[in-house]
């Protein structure tokens, strides 16, 4: 009976949690980073939002949860818990094409799709956010945040952030 | 309160294991910061670093309470390598202890993520870090290798110094489910590789025996890692309890 009516409600209040901007890169939604994985609504009243890193040590994981939390008390749920999962474990390929796009909007290279696991061979050419020119190179694998590579614009010159393949 | 050591289960002394590695090649990193030769290279350890504390957090919850586990336990009872508590030394050293212990990590946690027992979800998602970090340990090794004679040197003489560390990855250890014959084999024929593009030979000489250090699984650890161990616990030592 009231099946349809939570669903909805669950629907509702994922739409509203995948709608909180990531900490770190809040151009991007948590829908968009693909961190979502789901809001139950369970008997006793409490919800559950279950999220998934994307590195294992990503510290903006709490603040993510306490932005959900936040986000759903002021709609009104009382009892709101956040809990993390690593099953299946989450990769680039979970970014929507819309925060795809955004990332590069915001002047950092968006993730190549994979072909295999492991880091991608350094073949596929990116795409410089600045100028466009395909001509990039690589300056570090690790840069200021655990998800991103340090690259440089051989045509502009200017470095840039590339949200690295995992 | 769970208890937090000497009644291990066989399930615990592997977590205890994979995560005291974790959490003390973590901490050791984590001292270049401030001391790195390039910035870059200060940002790379401090990111291996990071995903190494991700790590060690996830599978000491596995044991009972992080905090306690992580500044609360005594130097016996830790179970790291004696590998991952070795001084950084020059960069070179870090350097050689980043191969031995990336190749072994990640030959280990492949295995672990195919498989279906309690590290696989783990596993996993750590293994497409561990890919990374075995990247950087591998490209230094070359650069270092086949760079100046200064650089091969330092590199050749890092590489034997901690060779006799390395037998004990191998060593079983109760609760983990893979054949450590078959990861030696794997691990000796990637570095292998590496060494023989880096112009480097694999050390000589024995990896485990009577006289040699190899026995951080059983709770022995070397000199140098009470100071380690003294530095990391003192804060939460200081102020029990404390929080933000």
């Amino acid at each position: 009976m009231t099946a349809a009516a939570q669903t909805r409600l669950e629907a509702e209040l994922a739409e509203l949690a995948g709608s909180v901007p990531d900490p770190e890169l809040p151009v991007l939604t948590l829908a968009e980073l693909g961190v979502m994985r789901g809001v139950t609504m369970h008997e006793d009243g409490h919800v559950e939002v279950t999220l998934t890193p994307t590195y294992t040590g990503c510290p903006a994981i709490e603040a993510m949860s306490a932005d959900i939390e936040r986000a759903l008390t002021g709609h009104g749920i009382p009892d709101v818990r956040v809990t993390t999962v690593l099953s299946p474990a989450w990769s680039t390929d979970d970014i929507t094409a819309e925060g795809r796009r955004k990332l590069a909007e915001f002047g950092i290279a968006p993730p190549r799709p994979h072909s295999a696991g492991g880091p991608v061979p350094l073949t596929l050419s990116v795409r410089c956010p600045n100028c466009g020119s395909t001509d990039t190179e690589l300056l570090s694998r690790f840069s200021s945040t655990a998800c991103k590579a340090l690259r440089r614009c051989v045509a502009c010159r200017e470095p840039f952030d590339h949200f690295k393949e995992l | 309160m769970s208890s937090t050591g000497t009644e291990s289960t066989t399930a615990t002394a592997a977590v205890l294991a994979l995560g005291d590695d974790a959490l003390i090649l973590s901490h050791r990193l984590g001292e270049w910061a401030g001391h790195a030769p390039v910035l870059e290279e200060e940002v790379a350890l401090a990111n291996i670093a990071l995903d190494l504390l991700g790590q060690a957090r996830i599978l000491l919850s596995m044991a009972g309470d992080e905090d306690e586990l992580a500044f609360l336990r005594e130097e016996r009872s830790f179970r790291n390598l004696q590998l991952v508590e070795q001084p950084n030394g020059d960069f070179a050293h870090t350097i050689a202890r980043q191969l031995y212990f990336s190749l072994y990590q990640h030959e280990l946690y492949t295995e672990l993520a195919a498989g279906n027992g309690p590290f696989a979800p783990l596993a996993a998602k750590a293994v497409k870090e561990t890919a990374y970090h075995r990247d950087h340990a591998e490209q230094w090794t070359l650069r270092l290798g086949d760079g100046t004679e200064e650089s091969r040197s330092r590199m050749r003489a890092a590489l034997d110094a901690l060779w006799r560390f390395t037998g004990e990855m191998f060593q079983p250890v109760d609760g983990l489910d893979v054949d450590p014959a078959a990861l030696e084999t794997r691990w000796l024929a990637a570095l292998g590789a590496v060494l023989d593009r880096a112009g480097l030979a694999l050390p000589e000489g024995p990896r485990t025996g009577a006289w040699a250090a190899g026995a951080g699984r059983q709770g022995l650890h070397t000199e140098p890692f009470g100071r380690l161990l003294a530095e990391m616990q003192h804060l939460h030592r200081s102020h029990p309890g404390a929080s933000w």
